[in-house]
């Protein structure tokens, strides 16, 4: 899915901090608004990101109306070992977005 | 004829009224902020909140909090809460952080209906609550554009 655009080192030492950004492409519509008829326009938020680094989860944020659409997200990890980085968004609609990178960890 | 009564016409008022997202008051940031800390009032200190003081588009905010803190398994920032004072509803994020995080630092970008005062609060694996607060101006406000 080209839906996310994430900035994640490939490549890290041990032991070294070091940060992920992600930004997900999500009109977090805030329910707030209404069409053109003046019907209001039903919420759809990204509720939350979990981000999970060799299966365990790292970082997780619960999300409201008040983040910007396309919603980014800017957290460290400690480079431990080489795996999976895997990311989760859910919507108000339950659909979920999931990206994953392979941590290389050298050293 | 039709004859609206006083009762009516004050529902209709009413009605109308409430068509508007209700602004979040100051007190509203408080209660919120006290529901994240179980009562306790945090301390300020330790947390930075990085805001500009003045942005032009409320739509997309940048923000980001660094808590001054070790991130270790035995003492860490367990979660840092952002709240807002003017927009619709007071809550923005809830951020969970670990050991793992290796540093006490989070970054996004938010949405501000006007000009307000922006709070960070972080909690500690020692139980412990610490603050920072930051005024943004907003010249094009957010959340209820058409």
């Amino acid at each position: 899915m080209a839906n996310a655009l994430l900035d994640i080192p490939k490549s890290v030492k041990a032991g070294e901090v070091f940060t992920v950004k992600v930004v997900l492409s999500h009109v977090m519509e805030t329910g707030y608004r209404r069409d053109i008829s003046g019907k209001a326009i039903a919420r759809n938020i990204i509720k939350w990101f979990s981000c999970t680094y060799g299966g365990e989860e790292i970082f997780r944020c619960d999300m409201t109306q008040a983040i910007a659409a396309n919603p980014y997200l800017g957290f460290t990890t400690i480079a431990t070992a080489s795996g999976p980085m895997v990311m989760t968004w859910e919507d108000d609609e339950g659909t979920r977005y999931r990206e994953e990178v392979q941590i290389a960890v050298a050293g | 004829m039709i004859q609206l009564s006083r009762r009516d016409a004050l529902a209709g008022i009413a009605s109308v009224v409430l068509v508007r997202p209700a602004i979040a008051e100051p007190d509203e940031m408080a209660a919120a902020i006290r529901a994240f800390t179980g009562g306790v009032s945090p301390r300020a200190g330790k947390v930075t909140l990085e805001v500009a003081p003045l942005v032009e588009n409320g739509n997309s905010v940048s923000v980001a909090v660094t808590v001054d803190h070790p991130m270790t398994a035995k003492d860490h920032v367990i979660a840092i809460a952002m709240f807002n004072e003017k927009n619709p509803q007071p809550n923005v994020a809830t951020f969970h952080l670990g050991p793992r995080a290796g540093k006490a630092w989070i970054a996004t970008r938010i949405r501000l209906q006007t000009t307000q005062t922006i709070t960070a609060v972080a909690r500690l694996s020692d139980g412990t609550f610490w603050t920072d607060s930051k005024e943004v101006i907003v010249t094009i406000a957010a959340c209820t554009e058409e």
